[in-house]
């Protein structure tokens, strides 16, 4: 019986076959804490008489949930950070360039083949570039900071294959979100997710990541797609690494194959307060809101602002309506600036913020009062994810956000 | 000369494994998420009593004030999915939570419990345990009795046992002083 891309990862981390359900020791590539998670990581890795981190080199220390500090206990644990930082030799990204995920991509920190973990359940992203990335707690990163190895049961694999070319205006959100409503919230639990078939292969690295992403909210602890020509393109200048073959044997063995076809999708919306619950847009256009933010790690990057500025032309947003638009990192913030995008959506009356999590953190700022309804490019809808517990979250793609922003309802994007 | 976070020791963290625990069910049901949980605006707090002021708060208000060590919560499918924040467990820790019963948990959460010296335990049944009732769980025995019911309880996995039996992942690495990899052991 042939291997899964991710036990291949296993057996190349371990340098033996490794298979599904065994539970292995197995030293990771890279560690990744930010200033929500990282503090009570440091404190976990110092109760566990951690003194040196196990590589400086591989620690990425990143501030994005509460940046600029929007509170003094904020500050205190960006001051904690630093200290650590500098009395381990940790290269600090700190806190101007953008949303932990995105920036760990755009670095190059997490390649084919690779086993990363971050204390963020988003960590997951990184299987856009074929790595295995998972998120885990700080009690686990204290113990991963001292030795630079923990403990994982290899999950067994669902595998995804998404054929079909995308309608206009429907996109990698439409279809994760699509994904996520067929194979449910604890779907996946326990498992990978392996993204594969012709939709997959033609996808650019914006659109996978947003797919690998969102593969925790199926439960999964990792999402993937086998690394290729648009893989290695991405990291060429990012990460000094020779390309190499890493796909999963004909004849691997999946717990489960699903297919889904991408050229008969509608935009999809996840309504409150579940990210499994999801629909047409159809049957929650006209929906009234009091928000739209487009950004986070999952629909924050240069192609979702295009297709943000596509949708709006030379229109304004609603008026009365709040528009947040947060681009996922100096890098994107730059290139969108570059393209214009930024003026236009000044001009069209958004509030464009700095690059960090923004109100899907649900503290930092941003926050919706009892009763009021947002729509949102991010990743979850639960009940108090942007502030009230009697306020209510949709998600869906940019191009949909852009089409509700500029009615203030929720609006099919082929529409407008 | 910054302030340490506000960060709990975690000494003492005591290990429910024997013994038998009587205490009130808080039934949540399915998909219980840990924004739910603890809300994103209280995560600058790390002291177990702190969060738990603000459990629940929000989507279950009687829980904060309500809840008494030797509760035991209990919920269906997918118990604390969502964020990775280990401030979840620690606010439930606080309230004097240390058994949680499930259909199901989301992964992390399971971790997270697990190294915070709490015990997540799976009972297929869960689902149907009402709210308010008293219930007695025999730790040893696996078995949760409520309104005469007897409903069993799957074990801890083995690979994690060794945590649990620990005290917890603080007091099972403090000792050590390297671990051996799936790399060396082949070695």
């Amino acid at each position: 019986m042939g291997a899964t891309i991710v036990e291949k990862i296993f057996s190349r981390g371990c340098r033996r076959e490794v298979a599904t359900g065994e539970v292995v020791m197995a030293p990771v590539d890279a560690a990744m804490i930010h200033d929500i998670t990282g503090p009570l990581a440091i404190q976990k890795f110092r109760e566990m008489d951690g003194k040196r981190v196990f590589d400086p080199g591989k620690v990425i220390m990143l501030f994005d949930h509460q940046v600029p500090a929007d509170s003094i206990p904020a500050a205190q644990n960006h001051i904690f950070m630093r200290m650590f930082a500098e009395e381990q030799g940790i290269r600090n990204l700190d806190l101007t360039e953008g949303v932990c995920h995105q920036v760990v991509e755009e670095r190059g920190l997490a390649a084919p083949g690779e086993i990363v973990v971050g204390a963020d359940s988003h960590t997951c992203m990184y299987g856009a570039t074929g790595a295995f990335a998972t998120g885990i707690g700080s009690t686990d990163m204290g113990f991963v900071l001292k030795f630079g190895a923990l403990y994982f049961r290899v999950p067994g694999t669902i595998r995804v294959e998404v054929n079909g070319t995308f309608p206009n205006r429907v996109g990698p959100k439409d279809l994760i979100l699509s994904i996520a409503g067929d194979i449910g919230a604890d779907g996946a639990t326990y498992k990978a997710l392996e993204f594969t078939g012709e939709t997959m292969e033609g996808m650019g690295m914006a659109g996978r990541m947003t797919c690998c992403n969102m593969a925790v909210e199926m439960g999964a602890k990792a999402g993937i797609v086998p690394p290729d020509r648009i893989t290695w393109a991405y990291l060429r200048g990012r990460r000094r690494m020779e390309p190499f073959e890493l796909a999963a044997d004909p004849d691997a063995a999946y717990l489960e194959e699903r297919s889904y076809d991408a050229s008969d999708l509608a935009p999809q919306v996840a309504v409150p307060h579940n990210v499994d619950h999801v629909v047409d847009v159809g049957e929650v256009a006209g929906t009234r809101v009091d928000q739209v933010f487009i950004g986070s790690c999952t629909n924050g990057r240069f192609e979702d602002l295009k297709e943000v500025a596509e949708v709006l032309g030379k229109r304004k947003f609603s008026d009365g309506l709040r528009v947040i638009i947060i681009p996922a990192s100096r890098a994107e913030y730059l290139k969108a600036l570059r393209a214009g995008y930024i003026e236009r959506f000044v001009e069209a009356g958004a509030l464009v913020e700095a690059p960090c999590c923004g109100p899907c953190m649900g503290g930092a700022f941003g926050l919706l009062g009892p009763g009021e309804v947002s729509l949102s490019t991010s990743n979850r809808n639960f009940k108090g994810r942007q502030g009230s517990a009697d306020a209510k979250v949709y998600l869906a793609s940019p191009a949909t956000a852009a089409a509700t922003a500029i009615t203030g309802e929720i609006t099919d994007p082929r529409e407008v | 000369m910054a302030r340490k976070p506000r960060v709990k020791s975690g000494r003492n963290v005591e290990q429910a494994t024997t013994g038998v625990l009587t205490g009130r069910v808080w039934q949540f049901g399915d998909d219980v998420d840990t924004d739910a949980i603890i809300p994103g605006r209280f995560l600058t707090l790390y002291d177990p009593r702190e969060l738990a002021k603000h459990a629940f708060e929000g989507t279950r208000d009687d829980f904060a004030g309500g809840a008494e060590e030797g509760d035991i919560i209990v919920a269906g499918r997918n118990f604390g999915c969502g964020s990775s924040r280990e401030h979840a467990p620690l606010a439930l820790k606080g309230a004097g939570i240390r058994v949680i019963v499930a259909v199901s948990f989301a992964r992390i959460f399971y971790r997270n419990a697990i190294n915070s010296g709490m015990l997540p335990l799976v009972c297929a049944v869960a689902g149907d345990i009402r709210d308010g009732r008293i219930a007695e769980l025999d730790l040893e025995g696996g078995i949760l009795t409520v309104e005469g019911k007897r409903y069993e309880l799957e074990p801890v996995p083995a690979f994690l046992r060794e945590i649990v039996d620990a005290g917890g992942l603080v007091e099972y690495a403090r000792g050590l002083s390297e671990v051996t990899t799936c790399r060396e052991a082949m070695m």
